[in-house]
């Protein structure tokens, strides 16, 4: 499949090429804000490039995302303050409580449908919320402070900026082929077909749900990761990285970029992230301008960023 | 069995103020088929627009009912500046076009009425406790909310079930379409119903507000409970709405005022002091998550379109 030259694609390489480059600027003007600033973006960008895998290929209109950087990040917090440094230990735990999470949720969400189901995964990601701020043991409300980042044997060393974001950089082209070759599969045309139309997929013998169900799980264990990534950027995890506006944050970010394109919630992720820091150098009241840029842009721009671009290239 | 009665009574007042924002939603939710997580906002705006009006006005009455006034002025300004084009769209737009409506809420209180929160003082006729039976007393505040959210309660359903205005509105739950094909002009009956909700938001937020401060995304939480109430009451139904914010509010206040004690008797002190706080906020989503699996409408599922 040769990708053919228009607008989002060329938009989407120019960006990767400037995040690779992007610790290359950094070291050359000394400006470190930037690169801990986009460390965090390329964090936030694999969450919502998880979520769009459900949202916006299998529409499954997730309101609890938010969930699985809380629990990323918990397994990491609390295996560290266990005593228990390996990131080779740290990170799988991480993704496997995360897909467990997953499968327990998903399995039951997954029996309802629309309105319903925005509500019950928001229910479990509100208890998952109230656990974490009874771990009293872990900090409770307060959250945790992870006093030393996850330790690879020497292999990476996540307490060098550089390497760190590279690492975080890896692990969201990583997820982005990860969710292009799914997409793509057998696997994930079927997870497109139950989106466009169930009944039909059922009739003609797909288990719609269980698909469906694989489908939430890779993508709350991908949402897991950047959880891991997440703790060990901020060396800190509370219960306010699962609270439901994060889930929002989530969900805005997909949208904003795009749903159901495979870099939309990438840009997304940038545009929103970048916004918000930029506002908040101007004024304290950022969500002023926030806010209505948000209703603009749902009301006059359908489809998001790359959905715009995708008009360009009809003129 | 005073703690009881008491504990129950709390719940009470506690579920009939989430009825009054769950209904307003449930109604714009079934008849616009439009989800508004500025609800919340509009709670929050109620909450400010009382503490300012009564502290001008210096009538807490007066001040109430100019801040019903302007949460009902500002619902209608907002459906007919921005919500009404998001009728017809994806669930999807709509939650982010109102998420950014809580952003710009959110921090236009913050720069109007600055970071702190504001208190709402009571007049004295209302502080004093009420003997409801003998040797049990209850704040006149709490059971003032009860009498209130009742009369607003039966109110609403008079206006629904027995009025042409309250028809079309049932009307329209069941089938927009046909009921604008019918000559209705749909557009002032959705306007009107959004102001409706907008107004009882604003009243749950004002009578709320001298329970606990008047702050910055104080409706973003109570938005959520009310969103689980019309799921599991069933989406559009009011009755529903009404049943499903009794239970919650109930479950919610007993949860938090027995389930430590009951814990402890079970699990070792440290172990319950630990797990009843998380279990007692998780309750009403375990509630709703159970509900939910086997009942996937709802409890009361509205008249299927």
């Amino acid at each position: 499949m040769k990708p053919k030259l228009n607008a989002s694609n060329v938009v989407a390489a120019l960006m990767c090429a400037a995040l690779i480059l992007l610790p290359v600027y950094s070291a050359a003007t000394g400006n470190i804000f930037i690169l801990t600033l986009f460390t965090r973006i390329t964090i936030f960008a694999l969450a919502a490039a998880s979520l769009n895998l459900i949202m916006g290929y299998g529409g499954m209109m997730s309101f609890g995302h938010a969930a699985y950087l809380g629990i990323g990040g918990y397994a990491v917090g609390i295996l560290a303050a266990e005593g228990i440094g390996s990131g080779f230990i740290q990170w799988p735990v991480a993704l496997v409580v995360s897909a467990l999470f997953a499968l327990l949720i998903g399995s039951l969400s997954l029996r309802t449908r629309g309105v319903y189901f925005i509500m019950i995964t928001l229910a479990f990601a509100q208890m998952a919320y109230y656990v974490a701020s009874a771990l009293s043991r872990y900090g409770g409300d307060d959250g945790l402070t992870v006093y030393k980042r996850s330790d690879f044997a020497g292999l990476i060393n996540l307490s060098d900026r550089t390497q760190f974001y590279y690492l975080c950089l890896g692990c969201l082209f990583g997820g982005l082929y990860l969710i292009w070759r799914i997409v793509n599969s057998r696997f994930g045309l079927v997870v497109q077909g139950v989106r466009s139309n169930e009944q039909r997929m059922q009739a003609i013998g797909f288990h719609a749900n269980r698909y469906r169900l694989v489908c939430f799980v890779i993508a709350g264990t991908i949402c897991g990761l950047a959880g891991a990534l997440l703790a060990n950027n901020t060396d800190f995890v509370s219960p306010a990285v699962m609270y439901w506006t994060r889930s929002g944050d989530l969900m805005v970010m997909v949208i904003l970029g795009g749903m159901g394109s495979l870099f939309g919630p990438v840009i997304g992720a940038i545009v929103y992230l970048l916004l918000e820091e930029l506002l908040s150098q101007f004024t304290e009241f950022s969500g002023l301008i926030l806010g209505p840029v948000l209703l603009l842009i749902v009301l006059f721009a359908r489809g998001g960023i790359m959905g715009l671009l995708g008009r360009m290239r009809r003129g | 069995m005073y703690l009881v009665v008491e504990q129950l009574l709390n719940g009470l007042q506690f579920g009939l103020l989430l009825f009054l924002l769950a209904a307003g939603l449930t109604l714009v939710f079934g008849i616009m088929d439009f989800v508004n997580l500025a609800h919340g906002s509009l709670y929050m705006m109620g909450a400010y627009f009382a503490a300012t009006f009564v502290a001008w006005t210096g009538s807490f009455v007066l001040g109430a009912l100019l801040a019903l006034g302007a949460t009902l002025l500002l619902g209608i300004a907002l459906e007919y500046v921005a919500l009404r084009h998001l009728y017809g769209r994806d669930h999807l737009d709509q939650v982010l076009a109102t998420f950014g409506l809580i952003l710009f809420f959110n921090d236009a209180v913050r720069l109007i009425w600055g970071p702190a929160g504001l208190a709402l003082p009571l007049p004295a006729w209302l502080t004093v406790p009420v003997q409801i039976i003998p040797g049990v007393y209850y704040p006149a505040y709490r059971l003032m909310i009860i009498v209130v959210a009742l009369a607003v309660a039966a109110m609403l359903y008079l206006v629904v079930m027995r009025t042409r205005v309250g028809m079309l509105i049932r009307a329209g739950a069941s089938n927009r379409e046909m009921i604008g094909a019918l000559g209705i002009n749909i557009k002032l009956l959705f306007t009107l119903v959004f102001g409706l909700g907008a107004a009882l938001a604003g009243l749950a937020g004002l009578m709320q507000a001298p329970i606990l401060t008047v702050q910055i995304g104080m409706g973003e939480n109570i938005l959520i409970l009310a969103f689980v109430i019309i799921v599991i009451g069933g989406i559009g139904s009011i009755r529903g709405a009404f049943m499903a914010a009794l239970f919650v509010g109930i479950i919610d206040t007993m949860g938090r005022a027995f389930l430590p004690d009951l814990l402890r008797k079970v699990l070792s002190g440290a172990a319950a002091s630990t797990a009843a706080p998380a279990l007692s906020s998780m309750l009403i989503y375990l509630l709703m998550a159970i509900i939910l699996v086997l009942r996937p409408e709802g409890l009361f599922p509205a008249a299927k379109r």
